[in-house]
């Protein structure tokens, strides 16, 4: 066991701007880290260097000592002791459950007795024991992926990748699956790596969150940190729902912003030179505002009901828009006070 | 680590191996051709016959013979696409799969049936007692004759280009177009027609290039009646064996490649700006529905497929069954005779058999060891080196049999270097003939099962541990098998009745199951012939319906009649 360590990894594969430039981060040993980007940002590109499918371009991959890619050589894919879950499963149609998971052993030579008692380990585990003579048409989707799951277990691979694991299955079984990574990455300590676009997927299942756009790596933190504290406006509008405002914020003020300095700021919109500062992007999240008549009176524009509360859209002064939740509704048209409980300067 | 290991995923020798098969096979025939070509302008022996007045005439009948086949093509494969793809008749996958037999009967067979069919010695025509009198001309030994004939062998081609654009247009346009008001027929001109356009302008250019390079149909039809089209004119120049020979085929073989190109350029102009991208949901099943004309409709289908397939065929089967020449079919003269010549006394007969057996077999089993690293290489490299493997492929298969047959005689009627061997007049140069000519059949089957496959089938296999072999063998190999196998068979179902490329390249006991049918033939043995036909239509048959069995485990695309 050792770290997975990106170091300058760059891919360019000669269409204007690189697919993916200068990304270097450590992966702790036994680390769960989620990557995390719209669609076209470079995370599976990430995912597939590391794999050895691609080639870096610029940069290296080191696991522990071992160097594993650079710009001039690569160990082939079939030598890294990796797994796998790919989008699609890729399970062999022509194998049957048993024998798919049971390939990657016997490839290495493992078979008879052995080969027997860790593939109906592996089955066990993601309890599929009564289908292991069946074919992969005849399970379901969830099935399908719990199968690639038990392939990845089977031979206790130093690392192993999730290409959007969970993109191809209903709301349902995507919650029971997440718990089963969970319990998957605490039994077998494997470094892992989930690309995925889906935030809440990231925040639930990740020790450690990259967030990625346009190629580059943006900011690398545990959940909670990279949700309370994130780092620029990319990353502040891509987690959580919260609304980046352009306020004038004086110098000197702390990141973290309580309601009087919100409420000075907010008061400066519109009045030239009023506000004794920058005009700097800070980020308000919607369960941060509230409605309260100690607040600032604030235009509401759409009120949507969502089942455990009401999502308002709030207009600024000067036309900014600004989330927020509430208890109750608020007709579109009319003004209200809210107040915001805390903003975080980007 | 072992130093300078690639990610790339193929061993090192795969990309050379293919490089090297293709432009032996598709490139090299082309070089000799255009050598012996210029040479033959250069050195002034060969130059006269562009000159001559046979070879003028010979366009003239090529161009005429294959704008007419053309025209039939369109007009019987044209009503066939409409009606098995846009509307509600019954037994739509017979009727494709009857419609595609006269493309895969050789067109020397197809020419025969019609004769015997139609001639005043037709023993089915005298049965039914409706023969003209004896003495009367053939009414096929002429120039509509032929066109007639190509047209009715490469209307399965119009229909197949036809009917795969037709299926991908988009059912949702139609019925958008429904909603907005507009009648079936209205939709029919302003939707349909339109979208289909591409399909049809590309089955009449292949039609056309088909025509062109058609041996088998003119050779029949035409000598008898003196008419001559370029493809029969190299074959009676290599007859006649002369000084100036290698340059005047190469010459008379560029000029039919040159109407071939012209005839692909044609449609590429009629094609540009027609790239009309469907968007929506695809699969046109039975967007009209024809109501009571449906019987109608059916009836009509059913009586074209009784002329231009049932009556011909039978008209066969009736001559392979009199005892002589001219005398009427019936109870008291039914025999057997011909097929008992055929196959038990004459050596010859078997002999040919013997050699398409061999020859398809072997073709049919060795491309496959050059379209399977080919289809692999080409699906898994993208760029430059896919796009040129790509284009080489499209050469032997866009050029006409009867050049590819020219070309290859050029290329090894000198011996070969360092090993001082002929392979001319020899069945090797005849395997290696159609080693090229059919790289492109062997090829289709098993490049769609590569591109439907899952590349994340082979990544998985690679991050288990599996080498390039071992994937091979577990995971690739078993996952193509299926195409593999109708690979082999369309490759053998077309090698075993080829007729235009081993007639220039047979000789004295490499006759070739195709040539035996056109000297048995052309020396007056119609009965031989018929009898030897029907066996080739039977076997035919069989092996289409070998390959309907196996429909099921197959990609889709693979069989031209299903959809």
């Amino acid at each position: 066991m050792a770290q997975l360590i990106l170091n300058h990894l760059t891919k360019d594969f000669g269409g204007g701007r690189p697919a993916v430039a200068d990304v270097s981060l450590t992966v702790r040993e036994g680390g769960f880290l989620a990557l995390l980007g719209p669609s076209g940002c470079g995370k599976t590109t990430v995912l597939r260097m590391i794999a050895g499918f691609e080639h870096p371009s610029d940069g290296s991959i080191d696991f522990g000592e071992r160097r594993l890619s650079d710009a001039s050589r690569a160990l082939p894919p079939e030598r890294r002791n990796m797994a796998m879950v790919f989008q699609s499963y890729a399970l062999w149609p022509h194998m049957t459950i048993a024998e798919n998971v049971g390939y990657p052993l016997k490839v290495r030579g493992i078979s008879g007795e052995a080969w027997q008692a860790s593939v109906g380990e592996a089955l066990s585990l993601v309890k599929l024991t009564d289908y292991a003579e069946r074919r992969p048409a005849a399970l379901s989707g969830g099935q399908r992926q719990r199968v690639a799951l038990a392939r990845c277990l089977v031979t206790s691979p130093d690392v192993v990748l999730l290409d959007e694991p969970l993109a191809n299955l209903d709301q349902h079984l995507r919650k029971s699956m997440e718990e089963t990574f969970r319990i998957f990455h605490e039994r077998s300590g494997a470094t892992m790596i989930y690309v995925t676009h889906d935030q809440a997927e990231a925040m639930a299942l990740a020790t450690d969150v990259a967030v990625m756009s346009e190629g580059r790596l943006m900011q690398v933190a545990p959940p909670a940190e990279i949700y309370a504290r994130p780092e620029g406006a990319i990353v502040g509008g891509l987690i959580g729902r919260g609304s980046v405002l352009r306020l004038a914020v004086p110098k000197g003020a702390p990141r973290a912003l309580e309601w009087p300095a919100l409420r000075a700021a907010l008061g400066g919109i519109g009045m030239e030179g009023a506000g004794n500062g920058t005009v700097r992007d800070v980020l308000v999240r919607p369960e941060h505002v509230r409605h309260d008549g100690e607040g600032i009176a604030l235009r509401v524009t759409s009120c949507v009901f969502e089942g455990e509360r009401f999502a308002l859209t709030l207009s600024l002064s000067d036309g900014q828009l600004l989330k927020a939740y509430g208890d109750s509704a608020i007709a579109p048209g009319e003004t209200a006070r809210f107040v915001m409980s805390r903003g975080w300067l980007l | 680590m072992r130093a300078g290991a690639r990610p790339a995923a193929e061993p090192r020798w795969l990309a050379p191996f293919v490089v090297a098969c293709l432009f032996l096979l598709c490139l090299l025939p082309l070089f000799s051709l255009a050598k012996a070509g210029f040479a033959g302008l250069v050195s002034g022996h060969s130059i006269g016959v562009l000159m001559e007045p046979a070879t003028s005439a010979a366009i003239r009948n090529t161009l005429l013979t294959a704008t007419g086949g053309m025209v039939v093509s369109v007009l019987i494969g044209a009503l066939f696409a409409f009606a098995v793809a846009l509307t509600d008749v019954r037994g739509k996958l017979t009727l494709s799969f009857a419609f595609m037999l006269p493309m895969m009967i050789p067109p020397q067979v197809t020419a025969l049936a019609w004769v015997e069919m139609t001639g005043p010695a037709s023993p089915l025509l005298k049965t039914l007692g409706l023969a003209p009198p004896l003495g009367s001309p053939q009414p096929l030994y002429s120039l509509s004759g032929i066109s007639l004939l190509l047209g009715v062998q490469h209307a399965p081609l119009v229909f197949l280009a036809l009917k795969a654009g037709l299926s991908a247009s988009p059912r949702d346009g139609v019925e958008a177009a429904r909603l907005a008001g507009a009648t079936p027929f209205r939709v029919f001109c302003d939707i349909v027609a339109p979208l289909s356009l591409p399909g049809l302008i590309a089955g009449a250019a292949i039609a056309f290039v088909s025509s062109v390079g058609n041996f088998g149909i003119p050779a029949i039809l035409g000598i008898p009646a003196g008419i001559a089209v370029l493809p029969t004119l190299i074959y009676a120049r290599l007859a006649s064996f002369g000084a100036g020979t290698f340059g005047e085929i190469a010459l008379l073989s560029s000029l039919i490649a040159v109407i071939a190109a012209a005839g692909l350029m044609l449609q590429q102009r009629a094609l540009s700006g027609k790239d009309y991208r469907i968007i929506g949901l695809s699969g046109a099943n039975a967007a009209f529905s024809l109501g009571r004309f449906r019987p109608v409709v059916e009836l009509a289908l059913v009586a074209i497929l009784f002329s231009v397939l049932v009556a011909p065929l039978t008209a066969l089967l009736a001559s392979s069954l009199v005892p002589a020449y001219g005398v009427p079919l019936n109870w008291q003269t039914v025999s057997l005779r011909a097929y008992e010549e055929i196959l038990f006394r004459q050596s010859m007969t078997l002999k040919a058999l013997g050699n398409s057996m061999f020859l398809a077999t072997s073709a049919a089993l060795g491309l496959l060891a050059v379209s399977v690293p080919a289809a692999y290489l080409m699906t898994r490299r993208k760029g430059m080196l896919a796009n040129a493997l790509g284009i080489l492929i499209e050469i032997p298969y866009a050029l006409p049999g009867i050049v590819l047959a020219v070309a290859f005689i050029l290329t090894f009627a000198a011996p070969l270097p360092l090993l001082n061997v002929s392979l001319y007049g020899t069945i090797w140069i005849i395997l290696i003939a159609y080693f090229s000519s059919f790289l492109a059949v062997s090829l289709k089957p098993v490049m769609s099962a590569f591109l439907q496959m899952d590349p994340s089938l082979e990544e998985a296999a690679r991050l288990a541990g599996a080498g390039f072999l071992r994937r091979m063998r577990d995971v690739i190999l078993p996952l193509v098998a299926p195409a593999a196998g109708a690979s082999i068979i369309l490759v053998f179902l077309i090698a075993a009745n080829e007729l235009t490329v081993s007639a220039l390249l047979w000789s004295a006991g490499t006759q070739t199951l195709g040539v035996a049918i056109y000297n048995l033939d052309d020396s007056g043995s119609s009965d031989l012939a018929a009898a030897l036909s029907v066996l080739v239509v039977m076997m035919v048959v069989l092996l289409m319906a070998a390959l309907e069995a196996l429909a099921r485990y197959l990609p889709e695309g693979v069989l031209p009649w299903r959809n």
